[in-house]
């Protein structure tokens, strides 16, 4: 039997709340693996993150920076954790930091050998919610029609455009159904509030809502897609229970698009099934989703594979999944000693 | 009518629709009429065969049936 490969491996997005990153789905991936035998370095940017008190999954965590105090900031303190740590691999997992580690992908590799395994800059920027509907019509995917605002004085000329339901989305997170004007408004300003402009405005679309977490290799190949459907629903859109679905063309459809956009690493697909059959991309989130650790329940590890790419390791596809696998989620209390608390907050560390 | 092919059926009632990811439950007569359905018998073979087995009339059996054939195509389990 071969020794597995000792890797340290720092990740993000261990807000494991309500509304869940994925980083502690995707450190329960790597944990599991049957290559790797990982020690994960946790990066955080809030210090009642629950995953850095998850001592069983996370060995060591740091704060980062905010996303906003830009690269040089974040270089800075990835230096640092660097020296204490020895990083061999680097997951970002939320959309806000990951135009950041981009933008870095090539110096961190020049300067202390990490790697990551991220899609390009204009994968990123062609994928985003303001860009999707011609995404889709590039890449031969049917998307519900949107177009950007600006200002609450577009609005009106909405209707001509649009009818009711309307779907009123954040920049980057949150999204709600209007069905008068007046809620447009509403959204509107609180969506601006929160994360900026634009907003976009998309026509709603009946159906059910499939999902599918997949990976690009970045030359067009999927090296791995799993569908789901959503079970339980909480009051924020999100999944609290799942279950993997045998559904040969939504996972063709994954396929064509990262075919197509010659994706490269990990992504969430988000869909609308309609009556008829049709499926309308709703969004594609640049990262693994939330609910990734599903896929290595039903015998595609993504997370691992993602690790192996990023080491430029060649990967073949995984070619089926487990259909009928459901997850569930449930909350835990933590008790915590404040010492921790003090550690995370004074010293920006926690062992 | 038939039941698609890839429903999972288990002994217990337990019906699972991997294609949308639903699940139902049917009682102990359901079960019996998907079974049937799932051995091809059309609606004169399955009446025959429930009217032969319980106490129920024919009337009965005709408005039940439709009931749970239009329940089963609605829900994608069976289609025409």
């Amino acid at each position: 039997m071969t020794a597995k490969k000792q890797l340290t491996i720092a990740v993000s997005g261990l807000n494991n709340i309500d509304s869940p990153g994925p980083g502690i789905p995707v450190i329960r991936a790597l944990k599991e693996s049957t290559l790797f035998d990982v020690r994960i370095i946790g990066l955080s940017y809030e210090a009642l993150e629950p995953g850095l008190y998850m001592h069983n999954l996370v060995d060591k965590s740091y704060q980062v920076p905010f996303p906003s105090a830009g690269t040089d900031a974040l270089i800075e303190r990835i230096s640092y954790i660097h020296q204490c740590e020895n990083i061999s691999v680097i997951i970002p997992n939320f959309d806000a930091e990951l135009s950041n580690f981009m933008k870095l992908e090539n110096r961190l590799l020049a300067e202390f050998g990490i790697k990551m395994f991220l899609p390009t800059q204009d994968q990123f920027d062609e994928r985003h919610k303001s860009n999707l509907f011609e995404f889709g019509l590039k890449h031969g995917i049917k998307v519900p029609y949107s177009k950007m605002i600006f200002s609450t004085a577009e609005i009106p000329a909405l209707l001509n455009e649009f009818s009711f339901p309307i779907v009123v989305k954040g920049k980057y997170y949150e999204a709600y159904i209007a069905y008068n004007i007046e809620q447009i408004h509403s959204y509107f300003n609180k969506l601006t509030s929160k994360w900026g402009l634009p907003i976009i405005i998309q026509q709603y679309v009946f159906g059910s809502e499939v999902n599918v977490t997949a990976i690009g290799d970045g030359n067009g190949n999927a090296i791995g897609a799993v569908p789901m459907r959503k079970l339980y629903i909480t009051d924020k859109g999100k999944a609290w229970a799942g279950i993997s679905l045998d559904d040969d063309k939504l996972v063709q459809i994954a396929n064509k698009l990262i075919a197509s956009s010659k994706w490269r690493g990990g992504m969430e697909l988000e869909f609308i099934k309609t009556a008829e059959n049709d499926y309308y991309l709703l969004e594609i989130n640049p990262r693994f989703p939330a609910w990734v650790y599903l896929a290595k329940g039903c015998g595609q590890n993504h997370p691992e594979a993602l690790v192996r790419m990023a080491l430029g390791e060649t990967v073949e596809p995984f070619k089926n999944y487990e259909v009928g696998k459901m997850f569930v989620r449930y909350s835990y209390d933590l008790i915590v000693d404040l010492k921790e608390f003090e550690q995370i907050s004074t010293l920006g560390e926690l062992s | 009518m038939k039941i698609k092919k890839n429903i999972a059926i288990s002994e217990s009632g337990f019906i699972f629709n991997p294609t949308t990811g639903d699940s139902f439950s049917t009682n102990p007569i359901g079960f019996e009429i998907i079974h049937l359905l799932k051995e091809d018998k059309n609606k004169e073979e399955i009446k025959q065969t429930i009217l032969s087995r319980y106490a129920v009339d024919e009337s009965t059996f005709e408005k039940d049936f439709y009931d749970f054939s239009t329940l089963l195509q609605n829900s994608q389990i069976a289609e025409e």
